[in-house]
């Protein structure tokens, strides 16, 4: 359960400072009259939105990296070799990510031309991603790792399958953004949706680093090493 | 209005504390060494029926004393924080007093004396096994692959430490008075309890683990186990019986038992003919 | 008095018309509606309707444990199937839904001065998935096989196994159903979070809100972040179920036939749902907390006392209760010296819900106490609350737990606590804001009625139920039969908890009653019936119109609780009315 504390510290951490800017130890009945600063943020209600969510999913995929590394130390782990093809996954969606953020940079300078052609480059390695990890399950699947063969295996299907179903989510909100794009909506609000976009998928982004390396880490490693009880330990 | 409910609220504190006092109903007699577990319940039963009275009766006294009358005007008092703190420190230690004590004996409830005879109770739907090991004092290696005809328990049969070990299938278990026992609990099936609510001690019985808990038989007699965790339709008869024994009537009842090789064996020839 | 000053820097809030949204349709405004009061509605009316289905199922449940096997149509697995989805029910379905998806919707737009929650249509959402997933559920019950009866924690193995009932399309259904209902929760979460956030008027501070606001916001935080271990624990059991993987499968021998299964872990299991399961528990109490507290404030024309100390105290529960889920695994097996972890954290817990017990009764000290029925209903959760509350010491304590875990006194416990308490505090705010909604006030002579039968009713149901568990009657099951250590006076309480069971479900209807009478021909309420200081109360229409605040938002000068100010005119001051040239006199400190 440690990465669930992990993430519960962090959550606590920024809950703590957003509470200290309340003024918690005011004491409201002594200050009656108007008050500008209400404390809430700058920042547009979307965008606090969204953080909100990201908290939500990252305790999602915290708890999911709990179970696993709970269940790897209960021993009988046979786990699947990692398949080559997720590195090139990877590069797809660091790549996606990249053109995410290029788009983020060009809609704050107004340049929607460039805006549409690097969200559609986006878009295209997103799929790329997905279309190489459902590979990825395939050839798994034919050397043996089925889903029901194992635990182990079951749980790379599981984690793997959460992660695309949230970069799908993200690839409708992505074709909503295009369409405003093409539509030539307001700057600003464009702005906006392609902000929130290159947010996600950067999140997502992170989160795929983190279970990828979980997977190489715990790669080779059956219950009879050592190692697995160490790695279900500091996770 | 007010007189009349900070009165009920009066009759309710009395008519709690009366029950209590007059009803049938409380802990089953003990039989086992964990006098403590009472120990600490009745501990906590008076320090929070206390703080349960104190309040109640405290709110009743506002309820009738501050009740709204033609002219009344609530005083203004938004926080005093001494009367806070105090009230928060006096909580912690009372909590403290709850808590010390329950530690202490959760410790011995965990650390299994020396010299403790172990046995396994195995759950299945709907009944209980039992095994005690044979003269060796060892219990062989099981797991539920190995379940199959006339190895209901699952044994490992290769395993020279469950060739002797007393298989009771179907039938009470006995124990000896006075004599610590460790419980081994495993499941082939589903989560079950296993419950002797005059024993206070118990642990539930997890497939895939085994788990445990210890206790000292105090008092001879038969007593009624219950499955106390939900394990399907056939859950509340998921019964069985512990029996203590002096140590001569338990040995004579072990004389009786058979070995998991005797049954094995039997099983073998039942076979056979076919 | 500190002064702040600034009275002059707040910008007009005044909008233009086209801001305001309006609903173009009759579906668009009463069935697809992005109106914050009429999702609290829709929400409320769900909520409440199928908790309807609970209560009744209590009754099954009740009556085969007064007569057991008088009545064919309670076979086992009906009773397991009754008592499972009752649970199951109350907790999500009813409890959570209608604290935040009702009250919260309702009240917290209005409490903290917006026109509506931030993202409406997100908001409308909310509700539909909401209502899709008590569909699932309901449809579980005319699936063949009946619904799930693998009692509500749903403890594989047993719940996805044969000897379970509703293991072929119950509990497929029911955790179906639980993934709808946290996928439309998290939606309206966003929503209750962020319109808390960001859309407080201007001068509303946060230690400004009323307890209301923070116990829903509290609640709704540890909501989002607990609900999704629920919903990695259904998603991976339904993959058991459907799949055949092992998550939660070891391998299993049943009834001599060895399953596909091997390899998982079932206490895997019980950790993801206690991690979610402990916090719920505060999900459910901190808004009855919050709204208890505004309550006893307003009738007894008293400001909360400690408003800070009760501000502080909701914040240590929600940090805590991510920390105390293992005191519902004291004897399932997990590693014994976490139990001294968690009977620490648990016990710790007690201390800031006392004080907050302290500060409501403290509150009524030198009060001037209206007994009107809200406030008659608040009392009255303190009083089980508490009752609850202490029991909880005996279950959290872990050596204590060893005897009583999975006993009667279990079910007392829970149902004293986040049962009937959070339910009085449920029927305490709908006699307080009933006016409000519907602009008429609830008749109090059947509110008192209402209110003395289910709250002494109540208390004889669940007060003497804690002794058998004493006795160590256990809980789940469907016939306890001759048992040697039960005396046969046991069957007598049985039959009179019944009884009281059966008295205290009838007299609802009372409230039923009173509900859609008052509808129709309760006395006008006026905007602002209880003189209460909030905001909600403060709408220039009644019921508060689309919008809620006509042209201009109003501009809060002061906190939530200014009742009895020495110096003022009336007993209450509302949060939007500004200081008057002379400051009153402040009080001490």
């Amino acid at each position: 359960m440690n990465i669930t504390f992990l993430f519960l510290a962090v959550i606590a951490a920024i809950v703590a400072w957003w509470l200290a800017q309340q003024r918690l130890t005011a004491k409201p009945w002594l200050e009656a009259g108007s008050i500008g600063d209400t404390g809430a943020s700058s920042l547009p209600a979307a965008k606090i939105g969204l953080g909100v969510f990201l908290a939500v999913v990252s305790s999602l995929f915290a708890l999911l990296i709990s179970a696993y590394s709970m269940r790897m130390e209960m021993g009988e782990w046979k786990p699947a070799p990692v398949p080559k093809l997720l590195w090139l996954n990877t590069g797809a969606l660091i790549l996606s990510s990249g053109a995410l953020q290029w788009a983020r940079v060009a809609a704050h300078r107004g340049r929607l031309d460039r805006v549409r052609a690097v969200l559609l480059a986006g878009g295209i390695f997103a799929f790329a991603f997905l279309a190489g990890q459902l590979v990825a399950w395939r050839q798994l699947d034919a050397a043996g790792y089925y889903l029901t063969a194992n635990p182990a295996a079951a749980f790379f299907y599981l984690i793997t399958g959460v992660h695309g179903l949230h970069l799908l989510g993200g690839l409708v909100a992505l074709g909503r953004t295009m369409d405003k794009a093409w539509q030539g909506a307001k700057l600003d609000q464009m702005r906006l949706s392609v902000d929130l976009c290159a947010t996600y998928w950067h999140f997502l982004l992170f989160v795929w680093l983190v279970l990828f390396s979980l997977l190489l880490l715990t790669d080779p490693i059956e219950s009879d090493s050592g190692l697995v009880s160490l790695i279900g330990r500091i996770f | 209005m007010a007189i009349a409910f900070a009165l009920i609220l009066v009759l309710v504190v009395i008519g709690s504390v009366l029950f209590h006092v007059l009803s049938p109903w409380w802990m089953t007699p003990i039989a086992s060494n964990w006098g403590y577990i009472d120990g600490t319940i009745n501990l906590t039963f008076w320090i929070t029926g206390a703080g349960y009275i104190a309040i109640i009766l405290f709110m009743a006294y506002c309820v009738f004393r501050f009740r709204h009358q033609e002219g009344r005007r609530a005083a203004y008092q938004p926080e005093n924080n001494k009367l806070e703190w105090s009230l928060g420190i006096g909580t912690t230690v009372a909590v403290l007093a709850l808590l010390g004590p329950g530690l202490v004996v959760w410790y011995q409830y965990i650390e299994v004396p020396k010299g403790a005879a172990e046995i396994e109770v195995m759950g299945q739907q709907w009944q209980w096994s039992f095994r005690l090991p044979g003269k060796d004092g060892l219990l062989g290696t099981s797991d539920p692959r190995y379940v199959g005809s006339g190895n209901t328990l699952g044994l490992n049969p290769s395993d020279p430490n469950g060739q002797d070990d007393v298989v009771i299938d179907g039938g009470d278990l006995h124990l000896a008075l006075g004599k610590p026992v460790k419980v081994l609990l495993r499941s082939i099936d589903v989560v079950h309890d296993f419950y002797v609510p005059e024993f206070r001690a118990r642990m539930d019985l997890m497939p895939g683990l085994v788990t445990y808990f210890w206790f000292t038989p105090t008092r001879t007699g038969t007593f009624e186990v219950l499955c106390a965790a939900f394990c399907g339709v056939g859950h509340d008869a998921m019964r069985g019986s512990v029996v203590v024994d002096k140590e001569s009537d338990y040995q004579a009842w072990l004389q009786k038992q058979h070995t998991f090789a005797e049954l094995s064996a039997r099983a073998k020839k039942v076979n056979l003919p076919q | 008095m500190v002064d702040i000053g600034a009275a002059e820097a707040i910008p007009s809030a005044e909008v233009e018309d086209v801001e305001l949204y309006h609903a173009k349709s009759w579906v668009t405004k009463y069935v697809f509606c992005q109106d914050a009061k009429v999702i609290a509605i829709q929400y409320s009316i769900t909520a409440i309707g199928i908790g309807l289905v609970a209560l009744v199922l209590s009754w099954l449940i009740r009556l085969q444990l007064a007569f057991p096997g008088s009545f064919s149509i309670i076979t086992p697995s009906n009773y397991y199937q009754f008592v499972t989805m009752h649970g199951m029910i109350m907790v999500i379905y009813l409890l959570t839904a209608l604290f935040l998806g009702g009250f919260g919707n309702y009240l917290i737009p209005l409490m903290v001065g917006a026109r509506d929650m931030v993202f409406p249509y997100v908001n409308m959402l909310s509700y539909w998935v909401y209502f899709l997933a008590v569909l699932v559920l309901v449809a579980s019950f005319f699936a063949p096989g009946g619904p799930t009866g693998a009692g509500w924690t749903l403890y594989p193995p047993q719940a996805i196994l044969a000897g379970t009932p509703g293991q072929d399309w119950g509990i497929i259904l029911m955790l179906a159903s639980l993934i709808l209902f946290i996928i439309g929760f998290t939606m309206g979460g966003l929503n209750y979070v962020v319109t808390v956030l960001q859309g407080r008027t201007r001068g509303m501070t946060m230690m400004r809100l009323p307890l209301t606001v923070w116990g829903i916001f509290t609640a709704t935080i540890l909501a989002l972040l607990a609900f999704p271990a629920l919903f990695v624990a259904s998603v991976m059991m339904l993959f058991d179920r459907v799949l055949g993987t092992s998550f939660f499968m070891p391998a299993i021998v049943q009834a001599g036939e060895h399953l596909k299964y091997g390899g998982g872990s079932p206490i895997l299991f019980q950790h993801l749902f206690w991690f979610f399961g402990h916090p719920e528990v505060y999900i459910v109490a901190l808004p009855a907390f919050g709204i208890v507290s505004d309550l006893i404030s307003t009738h007894a024309r008293k400001n909360i006392f400690g408003y800070r100390m009760m501000v502080w105290a909701l914040v240590s529960i929600a940090v805590l209760s991510f920390v105390v889920w293992g005191h519902h695994m004291y004897i399932s097996g997990m590693n014994p010296p976490f139990g001294f972890f968690f009977a620490t954290s648990t016990l710790i817990i007690a201390v800031p819900t006392a004080i907050k017990v302290y500060n409501w009764v403290l509150t009524l000290w030198r009060g001037d106490i209206h007994l009107t029925v809200p406030m008659l209903f608040a009392l009255g959760f303190i009083v089980t609350f508490v009752n609850g509350g202490i029991t909880g010491l005996f279950l959290g304590n872990v050596i204590v737990d060893v005897p009583l875990s999975a006993t009667m006194f279990v079910v007392a416990h829970f149902h004293m606590v986040m049962g009937i308490a959070p339910i009085l505090v449920v029927f305490g705010g709908i006699y307080h804001w009933y006016p409000k909604i519907t602009g008429r006030m609830l008749n109090e002579r059947l509110g008192q009625f209402h209110f003395w039968v289910t709250f002494l009713g109540a208390y004889l149901i669940y007060f003497p139920m804690h002794y058998l568990g004493f006795i160590g009657v256990p809980r789940r099951y469907y016939e306890l039969g001759e048992t040697a250590f039960v005396p046969a006076s046991a069957a007598t309480l049985n039959v009179a908890i019944t009884a009281a069971a059966l008295v205290v479900g009838a007299a609802q209807t009372v409230f039923f009653f009173n509900v859609i009478w008052s509808l129709f021909k309760g006395k006008l309420a006026g905007g602002n019936p209880w003189k209460a200081t909030t905001l909600e109360w403060q709408t220039p229409q009644t019921p508060p119109g689309h919008g809620n605040w006509g042209k201009e938002l109003p501009v809060v000068y002061r906190w939530a609780y200014d009742y009895s100010v020495p110096g003022a005119g009336q007993d209450f001051l509302p949060q939007n009315q500004p200081p008057a040239k002379q400051a009153p006199q402040a009080a001490p400190s």
